[in-house]
């Protein structure tokens, strides 16, 4: 992996879990280039819990695409580290998927034929970290999301709510640099949304960096900060203002609600 | 060939288990897929010991006739003289030629003299039993060790009454069964009606299976009706012509001899006396055609050719089964890689590079050929048995059927040829990688955005 070259934002002294630079992404299709992205840039610190919105055809999903390091942008620099992700080749950018990115998608996408704690190692499965220990982690991660006794389940043993829990452990057992979240309250009621929202909150209290792309006012409401996506640019990048925050008490509740659920 | 860098996944556990959970998922589908490369390594061991087996037999009884013998026999020349019996010519080997070549060739062991005519036996102490017809052979007391015939009760033909031109014979097993169903065969009298001669049994032969046919001078030898008697005996009551009546017609053949079997000291020697035999025999007419030199050697290395061409072709035909299956294989395939696109696109998204996704597929592949490898072996080991049963049941179910079936194939028992089960399984190994490259790819080359938004 080559080594950075762009220049890092060091005025701050908050270390940067992601840095955009003037990212653009054409798509050449036969008659017209489509420009999805125009040129967008901006920094994402550590412990920061970032929502994405933006109508559709906004390049709310290009966006998102190269911020999982789906894909690679036509111009510009992704930085992840130390590293430029938009100059890597194909096998690298799938080892920085298993070991600096955690996806939380809409629909779950947990493998059919895995059990629960299975599913959570996956990404682990592709660093050749798989081991002993990686196991115990796997099992405490299903534990914190609430899902201990399920260990051996299958998806489609579990509800929405418990699979998205699942998926969200899986997105943490390799320490990423930021969880990116694709809609992840899109398929959940609003109990469950609150849920996965609470979760989200004692993720990012604890430290971790959350980038989530949602077009929902009520679901962006619950992150630090917001990007408005229109054209391929950033319309708006703001902080916040009256962020809702669960509080301790509430996040009680809701667990407590959700265990009294599942044990219905 | 990216998996090739995948190799310590390849060998981890993890990944076979995580392939044979996939393929349990589908059980029905699985099971059929197995089915088709069971059919085709089954195939490959059935087909490869049937050959060996119908060879073996083939070879058995070329060794039979002695691969130290040389077999010289006399062919009846087209008639060419109308019905006319006083003109009728000899035909076939004579006794002064094999004396000759027992006497001037050096490495001959010994010569039989053997001189077969067709009649009909009776025994006249039995009024319920009919004649049956049968071969009258007339020999000397060698001819039962050169010819490996084994005496069951009294003794083969002495010396003594070779010399003495005695009448008495041994008799065949089959014929003994039928003419004395409820007697002692042994010193009664066998009677030949045609020649109105009598010869005391002091000999009950083992049963013998047929011997090879050889080149159009011999069919192939039943020995089933067979009666031995001292071919001094044969000369002195019977003469050198025989005549047969057919309806109102007569039909008359004159030959001294109609077979001389030459048994050679060493297997070595015998190109070399089979040559000097024919020089012999040859030496007054070049172009003779009443007589027919064989030597079972030579055909015995006919017949290993013949083995190998025979494997071969048996081998061609169980490939061809098991590409079939390979296709199978490729099919199902997939299939399912296009009905696990969303699956691919999660492994992708979650870090799988190109490499692990083919190489995931592959393991499938290769269980489900490696599976289909080990029952396929299996049940290629079941051959004999199953051969042995369905000849079984033909025999008892559908008797007429059984009878058209070829004597080669009544008697012969597959024998497993031990190179084929490795063979199979690599080949079941190597299908499974062969036929399992091409979804894998499919699979690697998906674009990972596409496949995570595949329904």
């Amino acid at each position: 992996m080559k080594p950075n070259i762009i220049d890092v934002p060091t005025a701050s002294t908050q270390r940067m879990a992601a840095v955009i630079r003037d990212l653009k992404k054409h798509y050449f299709l036969k008659s017209e280039t489509v420009r999805a992205l125009r040129g967008v840039s901006f920094d994402v610190p550590e412990g920061d819990y970032v929502a994405i919105m933006g109508p559709s055809g906004s390049g709310k999903s290009t966006l998102l695409n190269l911020l999982g390091c789906l894909d690679r942008p036509t111009f510009g620099s992704f930085i992840l580290g130390t590293d430029d992700v938009a100059q890597m080749n194909d096998d690298e950018l799938s080892y920085i998927r298993a070991s600096r990115i955690g996806f939380v998608f809409q629909s779950y996408n947990l493998i059919a034929q895995l059990s629960v704690v299975e599913n959570i190692e996956v990404p682990l499965y592709y660093t050749g970290r798989l081991n002993a220990q990686s196991r115990q982690r796997s099992v405490e991660l299903a534990t914190m999301v609430g899902l201990g006794e399920r260990l051996d389940h299958r998806p489609t043993q579990l509800s929405g709510g418990q699979q998205q829990r699942v998926a969200i452990a899986r997105s943490l057992v390799n320490d990423p640099y930021f969880i990116l979240a694709d809609e992840a309250t899109g398929n959940l009621d609003s109990v469950t949304t609150e849920e996965i929202l609470a979760l989200f909150q004692r993720l990012n209290d604890e430290g971790r960096t959350i980038i989530m792309v949602t077009h929902e006012d009520e679901v962006a409401a619950h992150a630090k900060r917001v990007i408005r996506l229109k054209d391929g640019q950033i319309q708006v990048d703001e902080r916040v203002k009256d962020r809702c925050v669960f509080t301790p008490e509430q996040i009680e509740t809701i667990s407590a609600n959700a265990k009294q659920k599942e044990q219905v | 060939m990216g998996f090739l860098r995948n190799l310590s996944a390849f060998f981890r556990p993890r990944t076979w288990k995580l392939g044979l959970k996939s393929l349990w998922l589908h059980p029905m589908r699985s099971a059929l897929t197995v089915l088709g490369i069971f059919i085709g390594v089954a195939s490959v061991i059935w087909l490869l010991a049937i050959g060996e087996g119908i060879s073996k037999e083939a070879q058995r009884r070329i060794e039979d006739l002695g691969a130290e013998n040389i077999i010289v026999r006399s062919i009846k020349p087209p008639d060419t003289s109308g019905g006319n019996f006083r003109q009728v010519d000899a035909f076939g080997v004579q006794r002064s030629e094999f004396e000759m070549i027992e006497r001037t060739i050096p490495t001959v062991e010994r010569v039989l003299p053997i001189r077969e005519i067709t009649q009909r036996f009776a025994y006249t102490g039995n009024p319920n039993i009919q004649p049956i017809d049968g071969r009258l052979v007339g020999c000397t007391d060698e001819y039962a060790e050169v010819t490996r015939l084994f005496v069951a009760r009294g003794h083969f033909l002495q010396p003594i009454e070779i010399e003495r031109a005695k009448s008495v014979c041994v008799i065949a097993a089959n014929l003994s069964e039928k003419l004395f169903p409820s007697e002692d065969p042994l010193n009664k009298q066998i009677y030949l009606p045609e020649k109105k001669e009598y010869f005391r049994i002091i000999g009950v032969l083992h049963p013998r299976n047929a011997t090879a046919a050889i080149g159009g001078s011999l069919a192939a030898q039943d020995f089933s009706n067979d009666i031995y008697i001292p071919i001094t005996t044969m000369r002195q009551k019977m003469g050198d012509m025989e005549v047969k009546r057919t309806g109102g017609s007569f039909s008359a053949k004159s030959f001294e001899l109609s077979q001389i079997t030459i048994q050679v000291k060493s297997v070595d020697d015998v190109r070399r006396t089979a040559e000097l035999v024919k020089a012999t025999l040859m030496a007054s007419n070049v172009n003779r055609q009443d007589i027919a030199v064989v030597v079972p050697y030579e055909l015995l290395e006919q017949a290993r050719m013949t083995r190998l061409m025979f494997m071969l072709f048996m081998g061609l035909i169980a490939a061809i089964s098991l590409i079939v299956g390979g296709i199978g294989i490729m099919n199902i395939m997939l299939a399912t890689v296009t009905e696990r696109t969303r699956e691919i696109g999660i492994r992708r998204a979650l870090g799988g590079k190109r490499s692990d996704i083919v190489l995931q597929f592959l393991v499938e592949t290769i269980s489900l050929s490696v599976v289909g490898g080990i029952v396929g072996i299996i049940g290629g080991l079941f051959c004999s048995p199953t051969v042995y049963y369905a000849r079984e049941a033909i025999k008892t179910f559908a008797p007429t059927m059984y009878a058209s079936i070829p004597d080669d194939a009544k008697i012969m028992t597959p024998e497993i040829v031990p190179f084929s089960i490795p063979v199979a399984f690599c080949i079941s190994v190597m299908v499974g990688v062969f036929f399992g490259l091409y979804p894998a790819y499919r699979a690697a080359q998906m674009d990972p955005i596409e496949a995570l938004r595949h329904e």
